[in-house]
């Protein structure tokens, strides 16, 4: 093997796996502080002293000014300490610029800083009590006048022909990227598809509502919040509240879920610093769940159109791929919707384009993999569609159209195993048994049908710092200031720790989620593990090294000469050879207050050698009934070329995991706006339809047995994010096979199925 | 949440009078109530719980059911007089929410719950149901689930029961106390309104008046169901349901009772399709003439257009399903 990851180190234990902790199915070793409730979530904190509540108050148009408010009623309500509005809140740092930096969720993020309404929903105060019903009930009694402006515009399609042209588009890709004659090519080719999707407005929604507490001592600040990142979320807060960011502390060790929408810092954190500023008490912000519709993360709405032109024998010639996505005038967020096909499937002539559209809406970010879920669904139905012109088996087409290597930036894949996904894929599913036609599978009143597509997304590494304290007990405590957001952290870097050190998993304990720790890169973008990962792993190698290097000078050691690139530590022992002694001795003796170790890394190399990404194929079974047009996942089986596999239960977990809000994303879900206004229609978990467990079948995830030699010295790849890439393609490809009908406006629910179905009276 | 008091009722009468009083609100299982207060929808000066009235027997006497108002929903789908006799109730009840919601939920309740309009919910929108003289934003807004039978141009929103729509079916009637301490009894029927232009009264209940209890007739004769069509497996109100009892004997239809949810303000009694069928042949050209005219006076508002052909295929597919076993056997 050549080229080893840069950072690999003298011994990697992961890659030995003597002990066989790496991929073992281990219980999340957070499971009983959650089933017990004894995991404290950031509004959960009841250590602070004389804490009050703050209560949001929303704008309720969509875009204009405050004219007037009067704060008088809740001021004189009830235990109210304070309101807050752009007239009396603390100073803080003018909004950040537009277009976003290297890294946008590092930037001020003001509230109540002006008198202009910027969508609705947005906070026009803040209403501080000493109970939070008091504060409820007074948010209620706050006055705003507001001047609308008319121009304010909220439909994508009407505002289609104002696009414009973005410098680049999300996680620093290029707007648009070429290759080829696209146009020459698709003219002349002998099949071609031409078709366009809509996409709409999705929202995160984690079940943990963004909720914080904020707690000033003298300039210093402490956020206990809900956060994906914890040192953004301290280089943002200390940023809006133009503070040293040394004064703020980010406690964040438990996260209800994120999905993306705990990365950035959202009005909840900011408005408790300002409130706790204000009444000098310790304040807890909750947003609720309609406002958090409005305040917190969601996916923007799109239009994609997708060309494929191919020869009569299923070759891709020509690929085009447009999207229109919504973003607003005071942030620019485009999803990065056609990177996805600028990487799966080879052509010679290419064309990968984003446009903004600018709405009056709140901005739209990231959600479970941004730019590859949406984008996905663009590629993998037309493909479906040129599948069904050619009379070719979908998945062969996929399999002719392979590439031999990354088709955008020509570099060889690290891994990919895409092929013998859908092979095996094909194989466990019964594949066979689809119908050649669509309609004709029944099951009583249902319509069955078969579909797949496949999901990718890319393997990252940023850099990340940890420390490992060895104690002469023979116990190890790891820091790192890493987030778990249900995805378990805790758990695979208990496991990383474990085995690198050769201690049993029980004698490791794992912290997170607190700015006082080693600064790692946070979880977002599936590049959790293999950032925080690697530098546990360089960690445990140093403390390895001191401690080889104290034995070895240690005449009354065994070990004593060794060479200290060959002692490990295994099994509890210090080992070199045959020769072997047990860490607790060694440590008693040589390091009674035990060794730390220290890791750090720069993450990926900037101009990698290989092209790295995840990729996995999916197929999903749907019925269809005859007569309401209802849609229901019959089961689902998700086939992943993933890597190394940590834990083969956490792994699986995130996979089902996305692969379940991919048949929210295919089927049910949609925040609607109100074109009138702006605002988000159905806006709470009774309307807003996530799936719910009687619309999550029979789900299975495999992993290949894949290696992965580059991406990172685990020889992993994030999961994170994947399984939901792929879903809404595939499911919309088997509600095609089910029932001959077509949807391309998402999510296809019974009302665009209805009109395709036959006669209420057939049989 | 506006402040509010509080008191725990022992006995029906005194709950009546002391609901009675301007502002007073009954509470009994909260589910739907306790969210609009938190909302302030709902603005109660005053609550009585009545939660411990002994009213949580399901008695059978003469043939008739009576459920007590404060039996809880799951406690009523599993009760076996229930599951053997009144099948379409069972069903509609356990299509109804969630596990957690049923047990809290109580028959009375589950009556007197109130619409799902997404503008309803929304202070910030118009509303003639929760501010007479408002307006209506669902009229010209984002109308998926709202009504395609009975609406006005004050209103278009419907009932959510599920419950009610087969207790619509069953003819059920409803027994009350007053303040006075008179009771009286209205059938099902004559329970609810109509929206007309005045949405915000939506039940013929007086001030104070409690509903003691549900009281269900012998079961008519015939094959009973409940079919809910919904945007998801569970936990989703109907788009459309239906509550059907077909009796057929000699291949031809007897009797129908039919009741349609999702459709209207309040469960729909379908008694032209009942009428349209009744000694009819049981053919499928019989359920589609009842399905059209059950639906020939529908009217819809844009994004609800779908309702219409739906509620048509499902009447129809429902009719045919309940008939057929029953031809069958």
């Amino acid at each position: 093997m050549t080229n080893r990851s840069p950072i690999s180190p003298a011994i990697n234990p992961v890659e030995e796996n003597r002990q066989g902790t790496i991929g073992k199915a281990l219980d999340r070793v957070d499971g009983a502080l959650k089933v017990t409730g004894r995991a404290k979530y950031s509004y959960e904190y009841r250590g602070v002293k004389d804490t009050t509540y703050g209560f949001i108050v929303g704008a309720t148009i969509g875009k204009g000014r405050i004219s007037a408010i009067d704060t008088s009623r809740a001021l004189a309500a009830p235990r109210v300490l304070a309101v807050l509005t752009y007239q009396n809140a603390p100073k803080q740092a003018p909004l950040h610029p537009r277009e976003p930096g290297a890294n946008r969720y590092d930037r001020s993020e003001p509230f109540l800083f002006s008198a202009d309404v910027r969508y609705f929903g947005e906070p026009v105060a803040l209403v501080v009590a000493e109970t939070f019903e008091a504060a409820r009930h007074a948010a209620g009694l706050v006055s705003v006048r507001y001047v609308s402006d008319e121009q304010a515009q909220f439909d994508l399609r009407a505002n289609q022909s104002r696009a414009y042209k973005p410098k680049g588009v999300n996680a620093g890709m290029k707007t648009d990227t070429s290759e080829g004659d696209f146009d020459a090519a698709f003219g002349s080719a002998p099949v071609k598809i031409d078709v366009s999707y809509y996409l709409p407005y999705e929202h995160n929604m984690p079940m943990e509502p963004h909720a914080a507490q904020a707690v000033w001592e003298d300039d210093r600040l402490t956020v206990y919040s809900g956060q994906q990142i914890s040192a953004t979320a301290q280089s943002t807060l200390a940023k809006t509240l133009q503070i040293p960011v040394e004064n703020v502390r980010v406690v964040t060790p438990f996260v209800g879920g994120g999905f993306g929408s705990k990365v950035p810092v959202h009005a909840q954190a900011v408005l408790a610093a300002l409130g706790a500023k204000a009444v000098r008490r310790p304040v807890k912000v909750a947003q609720t769940r309609p406002q958090m519709f409005a305040n917190t993360n969601h996916r923007p709405e799109c239009l994609q159109r997708m060309r494929l032109g191919a020869s009569k024998d299923g070759i891709l010639t020509a690929i085009a791929h447009d999207v229109w996505t919504q973003t607003t005038p005071f942030d620019e967020f485009i999803e990065q919707t056609a990177a996805f096909s600028r990487v799966l499937y080879a052509a010679p002539n290419r064309l990968h384009r984003h446009w903004g559209v600018i709405l009056d809406l709140p901005t739209s970010d990231i959600m479970r993999a941004p730019g590859e879920e949406p984008g996905s669904v663009a590629q993998e139905c037309a493909m479906d569609e040129l599948a069904v012109a050619l009379d070719m088996d979908p998945i062969e087409l996929r399999i002719k159209n392979e590439p031999q290597d990354d088709p955008e930036t020509h570099l060889p894949f690290s891994s990919r195993s895409l092929v013998e996904c859908y092979r095996e894929g094909a194989q466990r599913f019964g594949w066979s048994n689809r119908p050649k036609r669509p309609g004709t599978l029944r099951d009583g009143r249902w319509l069955v049908g078969y579909g797949a597509a496949s999901a990718m997304f890319p393997t990252l590494m940023r850099p990340s710092a940890a420390s490992v304290r060895l104690s002469a007990d023979g116990t190890a405590v790891v820091q790192t200031d890493m987030t778990d957001i249900g995805t378990g952290s805790y758990t695979v870097l208990t496991q990383v720790a474990a085995e690198s050190l050769g201690l049993p998993a029980n004698k490791v304990t794992v912290q997170l989620g607190d700015t006082r720790l080693p600064k790692s890169a946070g979880s977002g973008g599936s590049f959790g593990a293999a950032s925080s990962g690697s530098a546990v792993l360089l960690a445990c190698e140093d403390a390895r090294s001191r401690i080889a290097q104290l034995v070895a000078n240690d005449r009354r050691s065994p070990l004593a000469g060794a060479d200290v690139n060959t002692i490990a530590l295994r099994d509890g022992s210090v080992v070199a050879g045959e020769k072997s002694e047990s860490l607790q001795a060694v440590l008693s003796r040589l390091a009674p207050s035990g060794i730390e170790g220290k890791g750090e890394h720069e993450g990926a190399e900037k101009q990698p050698k290989y092209s790295s990404h995840v990729f996995g194929a999916q197929f999903a079974e749907v019925g269809v009934d005859i007569d309401t047009g209802e849609i229901r996942v019959r089961r689902m089986l998700g086939v992943f070329g993933s890597g190394r596999i940590l834990n083969a239960k956490t792994a699986r977990s995130q996979l089902i995991g996305g692969m379940i809000m991919g048949i929210g994303a295919g089927l049910t879900e949609e925040s609607v706006v109100d074109l009138r206004d702006g605002s988000y229609v159905n806006h709470d978990l009774a309307e807003y339809h996530v799936p719910v467990n009687a619309d999550t079948p029979r789900i299975e995830a495999i992993c290949l047995d894949e290696k992965e030699p580059y991406a990172n010295p685990l020889g992993i790849k994030g999961l994170g994010e994947v399984g939901i890439v792929g879903v809404a393609a595939a499911l919309a490809n088997a509600v095609y096979n089910a029932t001959g009908v077509r949807v391309r406006e998402f999510p296809i629910t019974l009302d665009k199925v209805l009109g395709g179905l036959p006669e209420a009276t057939a049989t | 949440m506006i402040p509010f008091t509080y008191e725990r009722a022992t006995d029906a009468n005194d709950a009546a009078k002391a609901a009675s009083q301007p502002g007073a609100r009954f509470i009994a299982g909260g589910t739907n109530l306790l969210d609009l207060m938190k909302l302030e929808i709902e603005k109660p000066a005053h609550l009585v719980d009545i939660t411990r009235l002994p009213l949580r027997e399901v008695e059978i006497t003469n043939g008739a059911v009576r459920i007590g108002s404060q039996v809880p929903n799951s406690e009523l789908a599993a009760h076996p007089l229930i599951r053997e006799r009144y099948p379409v109730l069972s069903r509609a009840l356990l299509a109804g929410a969630s596990g957690q919601l049923r047990n809290k939920a109580s028959t009375g309740g589950n009556l007197l719950q109130r619409t799902r309009c997404y503008y309803f919910y929304d202070t910030s929108k118009a509303c003639n149901k929760r501010e007479p003289g408002s307006g209506c934003a669902a009229l010209q807004g984002f109308n998926r689930i709202h009504a395609i039978l009975g609406a006005s141009d004050s209103c278009i929103a419907v009932h959510p029961s599920d419950m009610a729509v087969a207790l619509t079916a069953l003819e059920a009637s409803i027994e009350t106390v007053l303040p006075d301490g008179s009771t009286r009894t209205l059938p099902i029927g004559e329970l609810y309104r109509l929206p007309g232009d005045t949405p915000h009264i939506e039940t013929n209940l007086r001030p104070g008046e409690l509903i003691t209890a549900v009281v269900l007739p012998a079961p008519p004769a015939g094959n009973q169901t409940y079919r809910k069509v919904r945007d998801r497996a569970s936990y989703a109100f109907a788009l459309v349901s239906v509550a059907a009892i077909v009796r057929v004997e000699a291949g031809r239809v007897r009797d129908a009772r039919i009741a349609l949810g999702g459709v209207a303000h309040k469960p729909w009694r379908a008694l032209d399709a009942e009428n349209a069928l009744r000694g009819k042949p049981a053919s499928m050209e019989s359920f589609v003439n009842a399905a059209q005219a059950a639906l020939a006076p529908a009217k819809s508002h844009g994004g609800n257009d779908f309702k219409i052909p739906l509620a048509q295929r499902v009447l129809t597919r429902t009719l045919a399903d309940v008939a057929g076993t029953e031809a069958a056997a």
